[in-house]
């Protein structure tokens, strides 16, 4: 008997374990298989619901999830600061939108052209932070012991959130912060949902079509622009002269620096487009679900940081599949078990999964690292 | 020894020096001037030259996170009671001391299990502390109060933990009360009346709505599970159908699909209402967001919660179109309809600090009024306030007290005589009352 047969019957097992154990206490948190066909059956559309709704969350974390992996892939270092770039991405359109005036029109066209100005300075922002932090914070302990640079994220992740405590308090800059302090929840107000309302259409795409289903242009709007981030990505780490350095990079630092290709500037790169994607995605959560919260980046952070490691760190594409994952996980159990468990439902399904295949759903393609 | 040694040697010795003599100057400056002006104003004959102590007293509040809005106004009401009675006690004798501490970590976002923790363990150290006032999370309080109990006992005065269990025994978790009190002394009160009254009366409250379904969430939390754990009871009882009671991940980035969820619960439509128990720092705003994004207003399913969301922090995160129409409920009367001791404090306070929203800056003034009444109360019983036991006990002996919430006294469990609840509801962007029930 060879050792690969061997290790399949002990994987076999496993997880005839694992099943059993879930059919066995999987009722205790909300795992009724009879229960949960049961509503499918009552309401087969909603089966559909929770997939827009578990697409959408999805979506965002993906964006965020791509920066921790690029990051990984790239220098080895799991970026804590990075959910909080995201989060200063949220204040940072807040505040754009807030001086340019676009809270307060209702013209749909000058709301258009202040999202847009918002995108653009999100990006720069999220793009300028996350580089500066890599240049001040990560750049001298690049050859120290990993876990240095480890601690000095988690320290830069405390002063991003006490800045967004700060910021939030900054009433005369954005008047809709209220007088609360910068503890409390902000508002993001509702801009999609103006510029429907000023055609005279419904936030809810499917409204009048007969179709008793929610996508809103919150949902579509979400999903055209992390779609459309991450192809543009995949395309930019293919086909482009800097995205091959920056694959070469992740490869092997010193062979790359051998070969002429300038790793600074290389990594650099890295933390900017990781930041950017933040920054994008700061707005589109923002307008997504309306909030801002100087504490958000922690948990996005978190469910990102998940996402990659479930997509296997380092791969681009493994980290869009772990936040969409992640997303529908979180959507279906909220939906069918039961909402106190979703975070265990979803880090259990992490550990069954890093148990099979320990490098993530994609980790072994190497190759597409970046 | 090397020359780098030796330099770190001079440093410290020359830094120990210069601190020696920052920490000695003060003192020395201090200690006569300060109370020498009212010492000899009111008795001058009777009392010796100066204060013969220093009593401090302590809050132990969340002061990061979205709590802060309300611990704000907690903090202000008891500093100003101390600047009231000029920071002296029992006629000039001893000097009263404030310090208020923070139980919330940046880590969190809100009260933290080891900052309050670390901070029942500072507090039991340091003996010039007579009184700890707090905290505000039930949850808080379940691990500072038997840390507080083995230390002397010093008394804990609370102006916000509403947990039944935290003062009265269960039925259904026998010996629990008893096990946060390691000594077998009561060491705990608060001046503010408990869940086992805000869920029953939240219940009645949701039914005379005009509701029959109810759909219930909560934090996860001691307090939020706790209340929402009695409302649930008493709703069964009354008649109302609880289609369903869990808990949310207070972090999640939203809620849509629980909210979707719910807004088919009952027999494929949205409930009459939803009762949240939660506080304010746990997601609150974004929980009603999804709830009107998915469900509608707040006048076609009815959202009600307990005192954790009665504060405009709730309402600025949700907006103030979001919010319109939600109900929350929090013990005592509301400030207009207080007795006079209290509208004196509502006016000192906006004199101060600005206009007073939050209803819980009076229990905050109000524990500070407990502290020093039982300060007060040792000295004119020829006792030491600076003993501890001594102070319980007087906590304790607390009866009929004309306070700023009214006259009232403290059981031997210590909870407040007091069991007014007082719903508000949001309108234009503030909360307004809407009633008081019993």
């Amino acid at each position: 008997m060879g050792k690969a047969s061997k290790l399949n019957i002990r994987r076999i097992v496993i997880a005839a374990l694992v099943l059993y154990i879930v059919l066995l206490l999987g009722p205790i948190a909300g795992f009724d298989i009879p229960n949960i066909a049961a509503a499918i059956q009552a309401n087969p559309l909603q089966l559909v619901q929770f997939l827009i709704i578990g697409l959408a969350n999805g979506a965002i974390i993906a964006i965020i999830g791509l920066g921790y992996t690029m990051v990984y892939g790239i220098i080895e270092l799991v970026n804590f600061a990075h959910g909080d770039v995201y989060m200063i991405g949220v204040f940072t359109s807040l505040t754009v939108l807030s001086l340019t005036g676009t809270l307060d029109t209702d013209s749909p066209g000058k709301i258009i052209l202040g999202l847009i100005l918002a995108l653009v300075i999100a990006i720069a922002v999220g793009a300028g932070l996350n580089a500066t932090v890599e240049r001040v914070a990560y750049r001298r302990l690049r050859n120290s012991s990993r876990l240095a640079a480890l601690i000095s994220a988690i320290g830069v992740s405390f002063i991003l959130e006490n800045t967004g405590l700060i910021w939030a308090a900054q009433s005369w800059l954005v008047p809709s912060f209220g007088t609360t302090g910068g503890a409390s929840q902000k508002v993001f107000p509702d801009l999609l949902g103006k510029i429907m309302a000023a055609y005279g259409l419904d936030v809810n795409l499917l409204a009048n079509t007969g179709i008793a289903l929610r996508f809103t242009i919150k949902d579509l709007m979400v999903m055209v622009l992390a779609g459309a981030m991450m192809l543009a990505l995949r395309l930019f780490v293919q086909n482009t002269k800097m995205g091959k350095a920056m694959r070469a990079t992740a490869q092997n630092r010193d062979a790359a620096k051998m070969l002429g290709i300038d790793i600074d500037w290389v990594i650099s790169t890295t933390f900017l487009i990781g930041g950017g994607l933040a920054g994008a995605a700061g707005l589109m959560a923002g307008l997504y679900n309306n909030t801002a919260w100087w504490f958000m980046g922690f948990r996005a952070g978190l469910q990102s940081f998940t996402a990659a490691v479930l997509g296997g760190i380092g791969n681009i594409t493994g980290a869009m599949l772990g936040g969409i994952l992640i997303g529908l996980l979180a959507s279906f159990s909220d939906g069918y078990l039961n909402a106190r468990w979703t975070n265990a439902w979803v880090f259990a399904t992490l550990v069954l999964i890093l148990l099979f295949r320990p490098s993530g759903l994609l980790g072994e393609q190497v190759g597409e690292k970046a | 020894m090397s020359k780098r040694l030796f330099a770190l040697f001079t440093l410290l010795v020359a830094a120990s020096m210069i601190l020696a003599a920052c920490g000695s100057a003060p003192a020395a400056t201090e200690a006569p001037a300060e109370p020498a002006a009212p010492a000899a104003a009111t008795e001058a004959p009777a009392a010796p030259a100066g204060p013969v102590g220093t009593l401090k007293i302590v809050s132990s509040l969340p002061m990061t996170g979205s709590s802060l809005t309300q611990t704000q106004t907690i903090v202000n009401a008891m500093q100003l009671r101390l600047e009231q009675a000029n920071m002296q006690a029992c006629g000039g004798k001893y000097t009263l001391e404030y310090e208020p501490w923070d139980d919330a970590s940046a880590a969190l976002g809100k009260w933290d299990p080891a900052v309050e923790t670390e901070n029942a363990n500072k507090a039991a150290a340091d003996s010039s502390i007579v009184a700890y006032l707090g905290t505000f999370n039930s949850g808080a309080a379940k691990l500072s109060i038997p840390i507080l109990n083995g230390a002397g006992p010093l008394v804990m005065v609370s102006p916000a933990n509403t947990n039944p269990g935290l003062t009265k025994a269960d039925k259904d978790l026998p010996g629990v009360t008893d096990s946060y009190y390691p000594t077998g002394v009561r060491s705990y009160t608060r001046v503010v009346a408990a869940d086992d009254i805000q869920g029953k009366v939240a219940a009645n409250f949701v039914k005379s709505l005009g509701a029959t379904s109810v759909y219930i969430l909560d934090d996860q939390e001691l307090y939020g599970k706790g209340v929402a754990d009695v409302f649930e009871a008493t709703a069964k009882e009354i008649g109302l159908t609880v289609l369903g009671h869990e808990g949310i991940d207070p972090k999640a980035a939203d809620y849509k699909a629980l909210m979707t969820k719910i807004s088919t619960s009952n027999n494929g439509g949205a409930p009459d209402a939803i009762y949240v128990g939660m506080v304010v720092d746990n997601n609150a705003s974004q929980l009603l967001k999804d709830k009107v994004a998915i469900m509608g207003d707040n006048k076609t399913v009815k959202y009600v919660g307990p005192d954790g969301i009665q504060t405009q922090a709730f309402i600025d995160g949700a907006g103030a179109d979001v919010a319109e129409g939600a109900y929350a409920s929090v013990a005592g009367v509301p400030l207009t309809e207080l007795p006079e001791a209290g509208k004196k404090f509502v006016v000192d306070y906006e004199a101060k600090f600005g206009p007073l929203t939050e209803p819980y800056a009076v229990y905050g003034y109000e524990t500070m009024n407990v502290a020093l009444k039982a300060i007060e109360d040792v000295c004119a019983a020829g006792g030491d306030p600076t003993n501890r036991e001594a102070v319980r006990a007087a906590v304790f002996a607390i009866k009929d007290f004309g306070g700023a919430l009214g006259t009232w006294s403290f059981d031997a469990n210590g909870d407040t005589s007091l069991t007014d609840m007082t719903f508000y509801q949001v309108q234009g962007g503030g909360y307004v009352s809407v009633g008081t029930f019993r």
